[in-house]
């Protein structure tokens, strides 16, 4: 669970570890149906539509102002956005 | 004045001169005022922004260029990107989060004229059948204040049901549009994925997530559809397939079709006033002239739910990477490292529910278990894809109750997530496949709303609107309100 946690960038709480074992032990269990399923030969289905490598045309076209992207950030700092030191 | 209208009685009005779009605002803004302290259907009600919208709309009509949408108020599930408008997906992640541009499906709205009145309440980033996963408050049925109104479009469906508004749109994952119509007996609509851009849709599980409307009446469920559908170079997943005028086919007559009631929605569990409810209609689509089967199997349908509760929260997972802290959002800034602010940006930004599927989308991806989880389920994916095309090489249409049960009581199914999950079985498959399914109002037991789900092929709304359509005008319950 806390590698799982620690994958997905997520803090728990150890009560929410506890709740969330039990809860998605659970879900997992309904999940073993699945395995009854006989798919050999059976393609994967990404999406259900028979479009690929959809490309436009590289047209230059503006942008978002730079104000604009930066309105929402929680820091900002100048023309950037400011985060915690990634290497220490 | 009501707002007690559809959209083709305001068009009517508006068209005629009888009403103007200001005075039609303005009572749909009396109305909220009037019942959204019982129901807590909206997020935000934007009626600065909707009066403006009423007057533009006002002056075009005047000059004879009305459209079927301009003048309407609507609502807008709290999903869909408002430029200058909180879209806080009724997270806490987004409660301040304030669009630089408008969704593809809101720029067409705003260019027909159409009024936005509100933003409309949903469970958290969409994930939830109930509207209590909202991380501010939940939404009541109008039709029975203590029960849930389905979601995760519930605000939406509800602000239709209370004429909030005339008409809202919601989005469609796994029935977040047709089971809370199905709860509060309006018209929702999940249409073909790649049929409506989703640019402009905060992504939940990008393979399945679809726009919709949630209408009042068929006839509104067509002219909503034929103003959001078309093809969008914004959204590499939209279909470049041709427009119909979704009203042409609403002729009322059945006679020639043929339809199939697959055998596996009618689960262990759905309630019995659902199952009679279900035959009653199904009967009446009968004496309307359609050929009906009652014995068509979908053998891998019991297998939908796993499938979906694997592929769409690992694509959650993904999606919802981007909520870092960094670039909008709610931010955790008391501490100097990076990875804890991360981290508890996250842990206090989502909610339970969200952070469930973000766990069990990671662990479905991670290394070890990708080909028993992620890799299975999109073969099953497959198998459920060509049942439904088998299915529709014989039938026009298929049709089955659109959740097994009535609305269920606020607070009953919150500690159990696998009992919420059964809520959507007979609305999922849909999504797996990625055809259009409609729900409609087909009766209530015991005073309360059930819905028929009606699915087509792909690309074939046409289809299940004619149904829909028949089936509503001879029956009467599209026009019963809630007494609220």
């Amino acid at each position: 669970m806390l590698h799982i946690a620690r994958l997905a960038r997520v803090g728990l709480t150890d009560e929410d570890v506890g709740r969330l074992r039990e809860q998605l032990s659970n879900i997992l269990e309904n999940f073993e149906a699945l395995k009854q399923v006989d798919t050999t030969d059976v393609p994967p289905t990404a999406q259900s539509i028979p479009l690929q490598n959809v490309t436009k045309d590289d047209e230059v076209k503006p942008s978002l102002p730079q104000e604009q992207t930066l309105a929402n950030a929680p820091r900002k700092d100048g023309e950037y956005f400011r985060v915690k030191a990634v290497l220490e | 004045m009501t707002p007690q209208l559809t959209i083709h009685e305001a068009h009517g009005l508006l068209k005629a001169k009888k009403l103007s779009s200001v005075e039609l605002t303005k009572a749909c803004l009396k109305r909220i005022k009037e019942v959204e302290p019982r129901l807590k259907a909206l997020v935000s009600v934007t009626g600065e922004l909707a009066l403006k919208q009423a007057e533009k709309a006002d002056q075009r009509i005047a000059k004879s260029d009305i459209e079927p949408l301009t003048g309407i108020p609507v609502v807008l599930k709290d999903v869909l990107c408002t430029r200058g408008i909180k879209t806080t997906c009724s997270s806490k992640m987004l409660e301040n989060f304030v669009p630089p541009y408008d969704a593809t499906v809101v720029e067409k709205l705003n260019n027909c004229g159409a009024v936005t009145v509100g933003k409309a309440n949903m469970d958290e980033f969409a994930m939830g059948s109930s509207t209590e996963h909202s991380a501010f408050f939940p939404t009541h049925n109008p039709w029975d204040l203590d029960r849930v109104p389905g979601g995760s479009s519930g605000g939406s469906a509800v602000a239709v049901a209370s004429d909030e508004g005339i008409f809202a749109l919601g989005s469609d994952t796994g029935g977040s549009i047709r089971q809370p119509a199905g709860f509060c007996s309006v018209v929702g609509m999940k249409p073909t994925y790649g049929r409506v851009s989703r640019y402009g849709l905060v992504a939940f599980a990008s393979s399945l997530d679809q726009i919709g409307p949630l209408t009042k009446d068929v006839t509104d469920c067509a002219l909503v559809l034929n103003a959001i559908v078309g093809f969008d170079n914004r959204d590499s997943t939209s279909v470049p397939e041709p427009t119909p005028d979704y009203t042409k086919c609403l002729d009322g007559d059945l006679k020639g079709m043929k339809l199939g009631v697959p055998q596996e929605y009618f689960v262990k569990g759905m309630q019995p006033e659902v199952e009679a409810a279900l035959s009653a209609a199904i009967e009446k689509l009968e004496e309307l002239g359609a050929k009906v089967d009652r014995n068509v199997s979908l053998p891998s349908t019991p297998y939908a739910l796993p499938v979906y509760y694997i592929i769409a929260p690992s694509e959650a997972s993904a999606n919802l990477a981007r909520y870092d802290g960094v670039k909008y959002g709610f931010s955790y800034k008391d501490t100097d490292s990076m990875w804890e602010a991360m981290e508890k940006t996250r842990q206090y930004g989502f909610g339970d529910e969200v952070k469930r599927r973000i766990m069990l989308g990671t662990y479905a991806l991670s290394a070890g278990y990708y080909d028993a989880y992620y890799l299975k389920a999109q073969k099953v994916r497959t198998l459920i894809r060509r049942e439904f095309d088998t299915a529709f090489e014989k039938y026009d249409a298929l049709v089955t109750p659109t959740s097994p049960t009535v609305p269920f009581k606020i607070g009953e199914k919150l500690d159990d997530p696998v009992q919420m999950y059964l809520s959507d079985v007979c609305t999922l498959p849909i999504n797996i496949a990625g055809v259009p399914g409609i729900s409609i109002p087909a009766g209530f037991g015991n005073g309360l709303p059930i819905g028929m789900q009606i699915i087509g092929k792909p690309f074939g709304e046409e289809a299940i609107l004619k149904v829909a359509y028949a089936y509503e005008q001879a029956t009467e319950w599209h026009k019963m309100r809630a007494g609220i």
